[in-house]
């Protein structure tokens, strides 16, 4: 049986974050996924926010990790051509009692160490965001935006690239000490139970942690899962929104309530709200929530029309506070009790993305502290190889010079397959490169974005179609859009061309 | 291509509109004639209308969109016109005296100059997103369009038991397709409480097959968390909120959406055209130009159609003007404007800069039997007509003369 020192459960980007700091030294690493894809969970399904720190208690996990987690992304997202963005962002009061809610806030971020804070008063303010509403605000210029799915998965290949094995579609359901203070973990696969030892096992199933720890025999803790919903709008709106506009969170909310969200590439974000629900797999979006969601957008962006409107979705929060308690509970790292071969990272929800950097550092020290090896060759950024484009935007959101080159070195760059976000053939044959797992049309999506403009996939899915039938030689019937389950045609209409 | 080379017309898109477009401009005597489209073909959505009921009003017969785009695509090949397939035009700006594209297609990026230019981009399908469908996102939910070009264009079928949302005629199509082709059609739904499609649709589409019309229906939400297992319809009560203790479940693979086309703008607001919130295409004058002088708008990104015969017909007007513009006849008046008034949707032309020949093209705003329209001008009528029955999915067109520099309004009244 094949033998691991370690073994990560879950591929979304506090996994790979763990991985690729593990992978800096002479492990074997594997991490196993439920999923065909890294961050098909709730890594991909949040706002892109990296948060500056103002929101959480002094000395807790979270105000520590988000702090230099956020001091990291910048030069972690450059190594890693990931998008990133510091856009800075407002808190704004409404009231004398948002005022004073909105003085603590600064206080506490003082004290949590978020550099450059600002009180600004409505005529900075409006300087700032034109038309913008509010008696006081807290500027906050460490507050950022990355593209979530591009972080992990880049984390997920960088760590790839330094030997760690990823197994998708594995999903785990038993884990056994065995002899040698070595552990067994059974996984279901589409092609059956398949089993792995390992030495060491770290825990960041996000969504299931829970259930994962059960299955490692702690019982500590229970996952509740809290739904947001969103809306994506059109990119024409991009000039709208300056930088990010949060109202003052409720004292007793799970979140930080309804705002406007910038994406890096330029679409703005409509939610999330905030709901308990029972179902941890159940991403739907509601139509209550979405008329809700609607006429806020529209309060706060009069010239919204319907067909601006291009996507909704929503995404979950792992908390570890019940319903009745609300609020926020702090993240979960430790050892397991009586057992230090296994970690766990539990409830880690906002503002888990912007941690994730300085959490990947501090559970892989956690790891070296149990099973110490030596370092091994290391770089921190990707290597360029022929065909495969690595930058942080697409081709299309660069000058016509920068472009006039890529074309000169691969004319199907010319090629454009999504019209919407203009992402052209090369760019898709590169994602398609770069997948190490099953190829899915949610992987291609998250990798370089088609089918994530306004038509959402109308006129390049079919064009995708062609690409994976004609250039990978994969039958239509097996054309999946997230897994094996979710297959997306039935086969050819004809026998034959 | 010659980067000092300026091009009379260029005209964006090769589908009916494109096509008739660049051959008027062509017959009108513009001498350098450019036609870009993004696909491998011309005819844009014509070829994977492999059904009938194409060219009855331009060629007295009947043909499917295949055979109409073959015709022009025939006529453009004894044509001087240049044309361009797999290319993108991916930007525009108005530099006074010309307008230049930005032009994306295998191993190039250029900038094209063009005296006149001619919006033909068509339009695209409204999609889950824009609806609000509530529920998972799972695989087996696409437009119908998209299906359409799934199965006409690269043989792959998409599921077996359908639902189909939105009664619009290219879901109506759809449903009888999926039919022939072995699929089971549960039913269309539609949230008005009459058809969106051409009658001729329903009763060939839906009703020669069994296929159930949900008038005044929606969808509650979908399910399924990999492939679509299903969807909640409900009908709506008449407060218009849907009406769940009566709904149903469909237990479906597959949803074809057939909620509406918008027109694909996104480069006339680039270059600054002024847009019609009803149409949601650009506001014109009798000869199809824009706000923006010699940029010039016909077909569907102008205004959605029914029948591509009138798409044709409107874009020949606009090609012969853009034609004109680019030879520098240019007269200048002052505007006058069209109204839509009671129980009409919209007009086109939305404004008259010139006395002469203008075809008005409008819909009615909800179904109305037994009516009367009239084009009225200072309290005269300049035309009227007795109608039986119309809908809003029927364009009606009706050519005037224009003598007079002062406001029009058509309007539809109960007789």
């Amino acid at each position: 049986m094949e033998l691991f020192d370690i073994v990560i459960i879950g591929a979304g980007v506090i996994g790979n974050a763990v991985a690729r700091e593990l992978s800096r030294k002479n492990y074997t690493l594997a991490v196993l996924d439920k999923e065909a894809d890294a961050g098909f969970g709730i890594s991909s399904r949040n706002s892109g926010v990296v948060h500056s720190g103002i929101h959480y208690t002094p000395g807790s996990n979270r105000a520590i990790l988000n702090i230099a987690g956020n001091a990291a992304m910048e030069s972690l997202c450059r190594d890693l051509s990931v998008p990133f963005i510091r856009t800075g962002k407002l808190t704004i009061a409404a009231s004398q009692e948002e005022q004073a809610a909105l003085h603590e806030l600064k206080e506490q971020g003082e004290a949590n160490g978020v550099p450059g804070m600002e009180m600004m008063d409505s005529a900075t303010m409006d300087q700032l965001q034109p038309g913008i509403a509010g008696t006081e605000g807290l500027y906050t210029p460490s507050t950022g935006i990355v593209n979530p799915m591009a972080l992990t998965i880049a984390l997920a290949e960088h760590a790839h690239l330094h030997g760690v094995s990823y197994r998708f579609l594995h999903k785990v359901i038993r884990i056994t000490q065995v002899q040698d203070s070595r552990f067994q973990i059974e996984s279901e696969t589409p092609q059956g139970r398949s089993a792995l030892e390992t030495r060491m096992i770290i825990n960041c199933a996000g969504m299931h942690a829970d259930t994962i720890a059960k299955l490692c025999g702690y019982h500590q803790h229970t996952i509740y899962p809290c739904r947001g919903e969103y809306y994506v709008l059109d990119k024409r709106l991009d000039q709208s929104l300056n930088l990010l506009i949060y109202p003052v969170p409720g004292t007793h909310s799970s979140g930080l309530g309804i705002h406007l969200t910038k994406t890096v590439e330029g679409n703005i974000l409509i939610g999330p709200s905030n709901e308990y629900i029972a179902d941890r797999m159940d991403c739907s979006t509601t139509s209550e929530i979405m008329e809700m969601l609607k006429s806020e957008g529209k309060t706060l962006l009069p010239t919204l029309v319907t067909s601006d409107f291009i996507r909704s979705f929503s995404g979950l929060r792992p908390k570890l506070t019940p319903p009745d308690v609300g609020g926020f509970d702090d993240f979960v790292i430790r050892y397991q009790p009586a057992c230090d071969s296994v970690i766990h990272v539990l409830g880690i929800e906002s503002p888990g993305l912007t941690a994730a950097p300085a959490i990947g550092k501090k559970v892989a020290e956690m790891a070296h502290h149990i099973l110490p090896v030596s370092e091994k060759p290391w770089r921190p950024d990707f290597p360029d190889i022929p065909g495969i484009y690595r930058r942080p935007y697409p081709a299309s959101m660069y000058s016509l010079d920068e472009r006039k080159a890529l074309v000169d070195q691969d004319p199907d760059f010319g090629s454009i397959i999504c019209r919407c976000e203009e992402i052209s053939l090369a760019e898709v044959r590169s994602a398609l490169k770069r997948m190490f797992g099953p190829l899915t049309y949610a992987g291609i999506k998250n990798r370089c974005r088609p089918m994530s403009g306004r038509c959402q996939g109308g006129f390049c899915m079919p064009r995708i179609a062609h690409i994976l039938n004609g250039e990978w030689g994969i039958p239509h019937e097996n054309h999946m859009l997230k897994g094996p389950d979710s297959v997306l045609y039935t086969g050819l209409l004809r026998d034959g061309e | 291509m010659d980067k000092n080379m300026i091009w009379d017309t260029a005209v964006i898109g090769a589908g009916p509109a494109g096509l008739s477009a660049a051959l008027a401009a062509e017959h009108s005597g513009a001498q350098k004639v450019l036609l870009l489209e993004r696909d491998s073909y011309l005819g844009g959505i014509l070829p994977q209308c492999i059904h009938n009921g194409f060219g009855l009003h331009r060629f007295n017969e009947e043909l499917t969109g295949s055979e109409y785009a073959h015709r022009d695509a025939e006529l453009l090949a004894n044509s001087s016109v240049t044309r361009l397939l797999r290319t993108f035009v991916t930007d525009i700006v108005n530099e006074g005296t010309e307008v230049i594209l930005q032009v994306v297609r295998k191993g190039s990026i250029e900038l094209v100059r063009a005296h006149s230019v001619v919006l033909a981009m068509g339009c695209r399908e409204r999609t889950a997103g824009a609806i609000s469908l509530a529920g998972t996102r799972p695989s087996g939910i696409f437009t119908a369009g998209t299906v359409q070009r799934f199965m006409n264009m690269q043989n792959i079928s998409v599921g077996n038991r359908v639902l189909i949302v939105g009664s619009g005629d290219i879901g109506l199509i759809m449903a009888r397709r999926l039919t022939l082709e072995g699929a089971q059609v549960l039913g269309v739904t539609e949230i008005m409480p009459f058809p969106g499609g051409l009658n001729r649709n329903i009763h060939q589409c839906l009703e020669d097959f069994n296929i159930p019309l949900y008038l005044s229906t929606g969808v509650a939400h979908v399910y399924g968390n990999h492939r679509l297992e299903g969807a909640v319809i409900a009908p709506l009560d008449d407060k218009g909120n849907l009406d769940i203790k009566h709904a149903r479940d469909i237990h479906c693979d597959t949803i074809l959406l057939s909620v509406g086309l918008i027109p694909e703008n996104e480069l006339s607001r680039r270059i600054g055209v002024e847009l019609d919130p009803r149409t949601q295409g650009p506001l014109v004058n009798e000869a199809y130009m824009t706000s923006v002088p010699g940029v010039f708008a016909c077909g569907n990104v102008l205004h959605v159609h029914d029948v591509a015969d009138f798409v044709s017909e409107e874009a020949q007007a606009a090609g012969e003007a853009a034609a004109r513009w680019a030879a520098k006849s240019r007269e200048t008046g002052s505007s006058v404007h069209v109204k839509a008034g009671d129980g009409i949707r919209y007009v086109l032309p939305q404004r008259i800069d010139h006395q002469g020949p203008c075809t008005l093209s409008f819909r009615v705003s909800s179904p109305i039997e037994s009516c009367r329209t009239t084009v009225g001008q200072e309290g005269k009528t300049l035309w009227k007509q007795n109608y039986i029955k119309l809908m809003p999915s029927e364009m009606i067109r009706i050519p005037l003369h224009i003598k007079k520099m002062s406001p029009l309004e058509v309007r539809c009244e109960p007789r």
